[in-house]
């Protein structure tokens, strides 16, 4: 007995160390991990920013953990408009602090309230849905106004005033991917390959399969996975194959996506893929060989490979934030969380000395009104609605050539 | 013979009455810097959670230490504790308006529910010997986690409602809401834990686990830890007390995830994991095997030391697992504990000499020497 636990203790520690490890490769291909930047750009210092208003924004996602990637994208997606809004030298300074959630949920209500002790005014998060539920319930009751780049669960906006959201719901997600794919006659068999340990993946689906129908849509195979379990998909590919699904639908993130258009290869089962918003950034990934996700369809509120202007300038400060690490469709929410807070706070007025319960105020009845839209990377004309979530146009585009071709 | 049973005796229940005392001076000390608002935003944050683990720790520690059984899935009874607590608060929402009342009556609940599939795990186990707990607390662990991601619940008037695997199988009358949305946990939970009722959780424990390590049985308890071949040969039944510890330790268990669990708006099922159960028996390990006031002081400070690292931002972990390693070196180094033996001696002789001092009869054959 004492020998096993003595054993089984020494395992643990070694694996303590290799996560430790991990942590510390992220902390030295990042800005230096350092998450305390109060974000002065360039050449404002006190005395040009006389009568500017200051506004802390506080945001909160996975730095550390399974989910890092997403939230890193927020992080510095964020971060790259902050350096931009306080270079302009407008009236409204922000301040940036980022706190790390390892998306969980105790840990993300201890960040938030380590941001409370910042004195915070506007929060910025959470990346992920679950944490944000419950970040989203104290931020109600405590009145601060809240704005998530990517928790996409209807949760989080549901009978909360205060929180707003810049990505679509999940199931605007799947009842968009239902119609399009009937609109655009792509196949009348579909299987669907979801992740239902992850309230996303799960969102969509479900979504998906209620309108499908409507939809004149036949669901052949639906089969699922858990976090836990996504290297081998061997058994959801060919149970897609062997009902004569012509097309795999996958709600998923794109690391396990990445398995699935591998495997389906191997075994010669050549469908239409489509996918949500997850599978952007399947291109960047380590290692992926870009053949195979040729001829795969997103959709996705974010082209990084677009031309204009704005999305280039920012492709090229992200990664120099980075470390060259590519943006994907989280960065970009993450840069139009801050500019769509930095407008409504310039239409509401927001002055120094106002408490945070005020800006609440202030900045949901700028969000819901009328007249109040935002241009950003993920949409223009973004308009918000008062249950707090967002109204722009879907994009669906198609990988040629290894890059995105507009749909 | 008698004296030194009456001694041995006396010293357990010093040493019980110390950890009390311990608990009830932090929570003094916490309420009156509170009342003066001297605690930071983040501190006060934590004060429930850090309760919760207080329970958590010496509930394990009465599998691990005193009954020498190793638990690797503590976190699935808190797992279940905390999702039937949350169901049975939410259900009588409209009957018990009081929060209280409904706090206590959750944490009933989910002690009873937890506690029951300890009995359930416990009874085919604990016949055996080795370490098969181990490995079938492990896979209970994995297994409540997964089924918690599958499973929908949700109340209307009729009552509660369950279905697993879609969220669309959950039909629920005009007016009833989704609670517990598979992968996305419980929403809209109504918070009803406080940092009191977690510190009355604390001493209820203490009260509960001492108190079983004291009585006749957690005597065979120990006496079958100690040589399992001669307890039996004295007629003690294994399975019984063996399980008498785990069930005990499951259901508070049970009780702390239900005050985990009512102190978020959202709880999600993949928070009670394989690493929260590590987690626990860090504390554990780290506090000392059998040690309820170590296990009190190490759930403590290992979890707000992660937070008090949060500036050293993705270096907090490996700062996190230096020091565990750096206390973990100290308490078994044998210069660091002779040097810790002499302070408490001369903490202990300081005590004896106020006491001697005031009056030969307070402590009557204290003067044993």
């Amino acid at each position: 007995m004492k020998k096993f636990l003595a054993l089984f203790m020494a395992a643990a520690m070694v694996l303590a160390m290799v996560a430790c490890g991990n942590g510390g490769n992220n902390a030295n291909s990042g800005t230096g991990g350092n998450n305390d930047q109060s974000s002065t750009g360039g050449n404002i210092d006190g005395d040009s920013t006389g009568g500017a208003v200051t506004l802390k924004i506080g945001g909160i996602g996975p730095l550390t953990g399974g989910v890092a990637i997403y939230g890193n994208a927020t992080y510095w997606g964020a971060q790259v408009a902050v350096d931009e809004i306080n270079a302009m030298q407008s009236d409204i300074r922000i301040e940036y602090k980022y706190e790390d959630d390892e998306g969980d949920n105790e840990k993300a209500i201890n960040a938030y309230r380590s941001l409370q002790d910042w004195e915070v005014d506007v929060i910025y998060g959470c990346t992920t849905s679950a944490p944000c539920v419950a970040v989203a319930g104290e931020t109600f009751a405590d009145r601060y106004f809240q704005l998530t780049p990517s928790a996409s669960s209807t949760d989080v906006t549901a009978g909360r005033d205060n929180v707003f959201q810049i990505c679509f719901t999940d199931p605007n997600q799947g009842v968009t991917a239902a119609k399009y794919i009937a609109e655009n006659k792509m196949a009348a068999k579909i299987a669907v390959i979801y992740n239902n340990a992850d309230p996303y993946s799960t969102g969509i689906y479900e979504a998906f399969a209620a309108e499908a129908p409507n939809q004149g849509l036949e669901v052949v195979s639906v089969s699922t996975f858990s976090s836990d379990e996504n290297v081998d998909f061997s058994v959801q590919v060919r149970d897609a194959q062997s009902s004569g699904a012509e097309l795999v639908f996958l709600p998923i993130y794109y690391t396990p996506a990445s398995n699935i258009l591998k495997q389906a290869k191997d075994i010669g089962y050549a469908p239409k893929f489509f996918g949500a918003d997850g599978m952007d950034g399947i291109l960047t990934m380590a290692g992926f060989d870009l053949s195979l996700a040729e001829g795969l369809m997103l959709m996705t509120p974010f082209n990084a490979y677009a031309t204009d202007e704005r999305t280039v300038t920012f492709i090229d400060s992200y990664k120099k934030l980075s470390g060259g690490v590519e943006p994907n469709q989280f960065a970009a929410d993450g840069y139009d969380c801050v500019y769509a807070i930095y407008e409504a706070a310039k239409k509401a007025g927001i002055s120094d000395g106002m408490s945070h319960e005020d800006i609440c105020a202030a900045l949901i009845s700028a969000f819901t009104d009328s007249g109040f839209s935002v241009d950003g990377l993920t949409g223009s004309g973004m308009v918000w609605n008062t249950n707090g979530e967002v109204s722009k146009e879907p994009v669906a585009v198609v990988i040629e050539n290894g890059a995105y071709v507009n749909m | 013979m008698k004296t030194e049973k009456k001694r041995r005796l006396r010293r357990n229940t010093r040493r019980s009455l110390i950890n009390y005392a311990i608990v009830i001076a932090a929570y003094a000390i916490v309420q009156a810097l509170n009342a003066g608002g001297n605690i930071k935003s983040s501190l006060q944050g934590q004060l429930v959670p850090i309760c919760a683990y207080i329970v958590m720790a010496v509930s394990l520690n009465l599998v691990v230490g005193v009954s020498g059984e190793l638990s690797l899935g503590h976190a699935g009874f808190m797992s279940i504790g905390a999702f039937t607590g949350i169901v049975a608060a939410t259900a009588l929402q409209a009957a018990i308006p009081m929060g209280w009342v409904r706090l206590l009556i959750a944490m009933v609940v989910g002690a009873a529910f937890a506690g029951l599939f300890g009995l359930l795990v416990g009874v085919p186990v604990l016949r055996l010997r080795g370490d098969y707990l181990a490995i079938v607390t492990l896979a209970f662990g994995e297994i409540v986690k997964n089924i918690m991601n599958i499973l929908y619940v949700g109340i209307d008037e009729k009552g509660v409602h369950i279905a697993a695997l879609e969220g669309s199988r959950l039909v629920l009358a005009e007016g009833g809401v989704p609670l517990i949305k598979g992968p996305m946990g419980a929403v809209g939970v109504a918070k009803l834990s406080t940092f009191t009722a977690g510190f009355l959780l604390v001493l209820v424990t203490l009260f509960v686990v001492q108190n079983l390590v004291d009585s006749r049985a957690g005597r065979a308890i120990l006496a079958l830890r100690d040589n399992r071949i001669a307890a039996e040969s004295v007629g003690l039944s294994v399975t019984k007390y063996k399980l008498m510890a785990f069930v005990t330790s499951a259901a508070l268990a049970g009780a702390a995830g239900v005050l985990y669990g009512l102190n978020y708006t959202g709880l999600a099922a993949k928070k009670f994991d394989f690493n929260t159960s590590i987690l626990v028996l860090v504390f554990v390990v780290l506090g000392g095997m059998g040690n309820i006031r170590g296990s009190i002081i190490a759930a403590a400070l290992l979890t707000i030391l992660p937070e008090a690292l949060r500036e050293f931002a993705d270096f907090r972990m490996l700062a996190y697992a230096i020091v565990l390693i750096l206390v973990m070196l100290a308490t078994n180094n044998p210069t660091m504990q002779q040097f810790f033996a002499a302070v408490m001696e001369k903490v202990r002789g300081t005590f004896r000499e106020l006491f001697q001092k005031n009056g030969e009869t307070v402590k009557g054959g204290g003067n044993h020497e």
